[in-house]
């Protein structure tokens, strides 16, 4: 594959940004919908190019020295993991300028250019093989983020704004910490100062567990905020609430994304026997997070605040599975991550385009909305479906192997899913327990769409027509949730597709889960130089 | 003496500019008056151009002298610009009229003849081989920021803060005498390598480990570190802005290179950390340091006594880099900690001028901005200046990929090689804490709207032009570091041990008191 088109990925929102920033801002709305449909086209390339059936080794490597003293590269690639999710980032983008045109009325310039700025950056979290500029990047989405809200979100936005802020850079910089601890480890090992992740990962798992435990910690410190897990979700539901449509997307579709991936990529591989000997308590503090939410879903008036709080239940089963620390789980967690912006993308879009109408997201006052939305009931009835995890649509094959993979993970099976001892021991109860969860999500989902589409017909007090906007939904808001409908289709109907597409890297966490229970331990610490040489592998 | 001449051209070349601006200053004919900042820069560029070519030090830090002073070269001449108009206004405007200059009433010379001063002895610090030299020229560094802040503006208040300073440093300086005393006594030798050679042969001892803790507790307050931070705040917002920035970034760095040289004297030892009583006095001082900076940051609404808390805070995340220590021999730049802090020093100095460019840049009826409300959307009104806090706060915050995050990894790096995790992790919970206040002061300029309060640009553009080369500095810096990084490299090697007299032989020769090792530590100081 080309490295031309991960380049353009990153370059061409950028530049769409600088040219709507020194612009008059006029055409602010046109230029990001041109700059946003054009970073299709490197996408789509680069989807094209990319050699599926080497999924798991990085492609499209380039790499030029930035700050050669600190170790610094810019250095690109991807595996198939990294691929997809850059390309839901990139197909988010469209639609994301789409849904802003009437609902962002002032300062359009700030705001359109702070996200595609904000693209650019998701992209290159993805796509980073150096671990600085991913953790640049990383850190770098808060701003964008912490413009558009602090901006441009409702009532109380700059509380909703410095908490989100601060929540997760504080982790982040635990996070920067840990991984910093793996650069030193590594460069000791090899006696080179690197900062390339595959280099990084193939020494950081010679570090003895106790040290994986520390690295661990500093890791879920930071990825944990981003995800987010029972105990510090509490910034989530605040900075959702307040954040502008095109906001709520992107944080639910991508951002929350960056947790479950900087678990997957860094910390699983990195720390493989800390994770699995610390496995059930992450995995229980995910299933006390999909309940708990669950259960604070279902009291919800605020119809946002629902979905919101449904995102933290939701990215519970994402972790869970990769807690199974099997094919299973690491192939329903990956698949997780892709499919869920679809579908909470899409309720937190079907909630903006109610709130331009009615401005409010009370249940209590605005409801029963079937009769004179038609077409928005429809697409609200179809994406919480979707959310539910109706079979044929999105969510079911990704919670279901979560399910299954936590069921498998009982000791008795290897992680490749045969039968026969294993490190992590999840087991029926685990999945038992988070099961519920599904039906807790019926419930209050149901509930809410039973409330806001076909309950006795409730309007807001003083309500007018909206100026431009009709009663239902226009030709351009049905064009935004298209895509997202669509997905939603495409992931429920042939699951096999994507799950193909991302065997290869996922197989290979594993193996690599796998042999790190030989090579930890005491044993690495006084292996030989063969195996210290091995190490180096550029 | 003589030998020395060659090291200290640049600082001879700064103090004969020195001479030169105080008459200028003075001239009765206004253009003349007029050429003394470019005199001052002429001085400047003179005397970094004249240090690329030195030779090395004879001190600890055979290196330093190169960096140091190419880097009081550069800050200084960042902030040449931001000092036009800080004195002497009303008395050019009156002789702008026609009304005869008055010589008597004018301070325009001094301050700029107290500023290069003060410079001199920023470049004289980091060429320091023996205490007494250390001594003069840390003072050197401080008396005149004294007087600088008294007559920075007309009000009461610089002088309370003025008066406050200098009561408050000569306490600082009276502490680290008294512990630089004790390190003579332990060792009988001023000379600062042959001193870490006794040490390191001899062990310190009980006099010279509190003449270590002692000198280290005085001279925290150039740094403004606790427990000598408590003027920080009351000084900086006393003083005029620019004076500000100068106070945040000339004794600061000389308070660190003192801190290497005495930190140096002690030592780190094979392990690579100091001896366990300096180490934990020093860990104990960065961990306060950094939490009460960021935490009385936090309630400030005046932006000075914001930056004044930061700049305490600032020191206690260099402080991490000094317990690190420059790594065993041959360690590269991520394990260097002095390196980090060297690194940092450049960082912060050019960082931290952009937001007091942009306070000096706006007035009201003479009077500086100061208050958060007074840049309220300032990117609306005042581009340049609302960009400049934008970038110089975010960079401040540490945050990726601006200059302060490059500075700040080469301390986590150092601060995690050296296995000091806690302290690192503190640090980041401390960044964390930073960005509560940095961000409202990048909300407040960038994302609220702008009211009129007042405030007009200053007439005098280059305070501007300062804050400009600020961020353009946080932002090429980023391509430019990895020179400047390498060469802070090189310039906290410490001197290799051999070569250097023991000084014990040196008493058997000499004429100071005998120190025999067995006996020694008890009987020297009555001797």
């Amino acid at each position: 594959m080309n490295p031309l088109w991960l380049m353009l990925l990153i370059l061409v929102p950028l530049v769409g940004a600088m040219i709507i920033a020194f612009g008059s801002g006029k055409n602010a709305y046109r230029d990001a919908l041109f700059a946003s449909l054009a970073s299709l086209v490197p996408a789509v390339a680069a989807l094209m190019e990319f050699d599926f059936t080497h999924a798991g080794h990085y492609q499209g490597q380039w790499s030029v020295s930035w700050l050669e003293p600190l170790g610094l590269k810019l250095s690109l690639g991807v595996d198939s993991v990294a691929l997809l999710l850059i390309l839901l980032s990139v197909l988010l983008g469209p639609v994301c300028v789409l849904a802003s045109k009437t609902a962002i009325t002032d300062n359009r310039k700030l705001y359109y250019a702070w996200l595609l700025v904000l693209q650019s950056a998701m992209v290159g979290v993805f796509c980073a093989r150096d671990l600085l500029l991913f953790y640049i990047c990383f850190e770098f989405t808060l701003l964008p983020m912490f413009i558009l809200i602090r901006m441009f979100g409702s009532t109380n936005r700059v509380a909703a704004s410095t908490k989100f802020f601060l929540y997760t850079f504080t982790g982040s910089l635990v996070t920067l910490a840990g991984l910093v601890y793996v650069v030193k480890f590594a460069a000791e090992r090899n006696g080179v100062w690197s900062l390339d992740i595959g280099t990084l990962t193939t020494a950081a798992s010679y570090m003895s567990p106790k040290e994986q435990a520390w690295v661990l910690g500093a890791m879920l410190a930071g990825f944990a905020v981003k995800v987010p897990l029972f105990p510090v979700h509490t910034w989530l539901p605040l900075a959702h609430t307040e954040a502008p449509t095109a906001g709520s997307v992107i944080l639910a579709g991508v951002l929350l994304k960056l947790g479950t991936y900087g678990i997957y990529r860094f910390a699983i591989p990195m720390a493989p026997v800390a994770f699995t000997e610390h496995a059930p308590t992450i995995a229980v503090l995910a299933i006390i997070g999909i309940i708990y939410a669950g259960l604070i879903c279902w009291v919800q008036d605020d119809i946002k605040k629902l979905v919101a709080y449904s995102s933290v239940s939701h990215l519970g089963f994402c972790v869970l599975g990769l807690t199974a620390l099997n094919a299973n789980g690491l192939s329903g967690s990956v698949l997780y991550m892709l499919s869920h912006g679809f579908s909470t993308g899409g309720l937190f879009l079907m909630i903006g385009f109610m709130y331009e109408r009615y401005h409010t997201r009370d249940m209590r006052k605005v409801g029963g909305l079937a009769s004179k939305m038609p077409v928005w009931a429809f697409f609200m009835v179809f994406f919480t479906m979707a959310s539910v995890g109706l079979p044929g649509l999105n969510g079911f094959p990704s919670e279901l192997l979560c399910l299954i993979s936590a069921f498998q993970a009982d000791g008795s099976w290897t992680a490749a899913g045969e039968p026969g001892a294993a490190g992590v021991t999840l087991g029926p109860w685990y999945a038992a327990v988070a099961g519920t969860g599904m039906v807790v999500a019926a419930m209050y989902l149901l509930i809410m769409v039973g409330r806001i589409c076909f309950g006795p017909k409730i309007e807001p007090e003083g309500h007018h027509h909206h100026e431009v906007l009709p009663d239902d939904l226009n030709a351009r808001e049905i064009v935004t949730l298209l895509p997202l409908a669509v997905g939603c289709l495409a992931f429920g109907l042939f699951p096999g597709l994507l799950l193909g597409a991302i065997e290869e890297p996922v197989n290979d966490t594993v193996r690599l889960v796998e042999a790190s229970h030989e090579l930890s331990g005491p044993h690495a610490m006084a292996d030989s130089a063969s195996t210290a040489a091995e190490g180096v592998r550029p | 003496m003589i030998e020395k001449l060659p090291q200290i051209w640049p600082e001879l070349l700064l103090f004969l500019t020195t001479c030169v601006v105080m008459l200028t200053g003075q001239w009765p004919s206004a253009p003349i008056r007029r050429l003394t900042p470019w005199l001052a820069a002429v001085g400047l560029i003179a005397a970094g151009g004249a240090s690329i070519g030195a030779p090395a030090g004879d001190g600890l830090f055979p290196g330093m002298m190169v960096y140091a002073k190419v880097l009081t070269a550069i800050v200084g001449l960042m902030m040449l610009p931001l000092l036009a108009g800080t004195v002497d206004r009303e008395l050019e405007a009156q002789s702008a009229r026609g009304v005869p200059f008055q010589p008597i009433r004018s301070n325009g010379a001094e301050f700029y003849a107290f500023f290069l001063f003060s410079l001199t002895g920023l470049m004289l610090v980091s060429s320091a081989d023996d205490l007494i030299w250390l001594f003069l020229a840390l003072e050197l560094t401080s008396l005149p920021t004294y007087i600088m802040v008294t007559i920075s503006t007309q009000t009461t208040r610089s002088q309370e803060a003025g008066i406050k300073y200098f009561f408050l440093g000569a306490l600082g300086a009276a502490i680290f005498l008294y512990g630089f005393a004790l390190l003579y006594g332990a060792s009988g030798t001023t000379n600062i390598p042959e001193m870490a050679a006794y040490f390191r042969a001899e062990g310190l001892g009980p006099i010279g480990l509190l003449g270590v803790l002692v000198s280290l507790i005085g001279v925290s307050f150039k740094v403004a570190a606790v427990p000598m931070h408590f003027y920080t705040p009351d000084v900086y917002q006393g003083a005029a802005s620019p004076v500000s920035a100068m106070l945040a970034f000339v004794p600061k760095t000389a308070g660190f290179l003192a801190i290497f040289m005495v930190a140096g004297v002690a030592g780190w030892g094979e392990d690579q950390r100091l001896p366990a009583e300096v180490d934990a006095m020093l860990w104990i001082m960065a961990a306060l340091t950094m939490t009460v900076g960021n935490v009385l940051a936090l309630i400030q609404s005046s932006v000075k006594r914001m930056m004044a808390y930061s700049s305490v805070a600032h020191s206690g995340y260099m402080l991490v880099g000094v317990l690190a220590g420059p790594g065993a021999e041959g360690s590269p730049f991520w394990r260097n900690g002095l390196a980090a802090v060297l690194f940092y020093l450049l960082c912060y100095g050019v960082m931290n001028l952009g937001v007091f460019a942009v306070l000096a840049s706006l007035e009201r009826k003479g009077e500086e901005a100061d208050d958060i409300d007074d840049i309220r959307g300032l990117v609306k009104t005042q581009p340049v200046l609302g960009w400049t806090m934008v970038i110089c706060s975010l960079s401040l915050l540490g945050f990726p990929p601006l200059l302060g995050f490059i500075g700040k990894v080469g301390l986590f790096t150092s601060g995690v090689a050296s296995g000091n995790i806690p302290l690192v992790i503190i640090l980041g919970i401390n960044s964390a804490i930073a960005a509560f206040y940095y961000l409202r002061l990048v909300a407040a300029a960038y994302l609220e709207p702008a009211s009129d309060t007042g405030f007009r640009p200053s007439p005098y553009l280059s305070r501007q032009f300062a804050g400009l080369l600020s961020a353009g500095g946080v932002i090429a810096l980023l391509f430019a570091g990895s020179g400047l990084i390498k060469a802070a490299d090189n310039a906290s090697r410490i001197a290799p041990p051999d070569g250097v007299a023991v000084p014990a032989k040196h008493h058997d020769a000499g004429h100071t008191t005998p120190a025999e090792p067995a006996h020694g530590h008890a009987s020297q100081p009555h001797g």
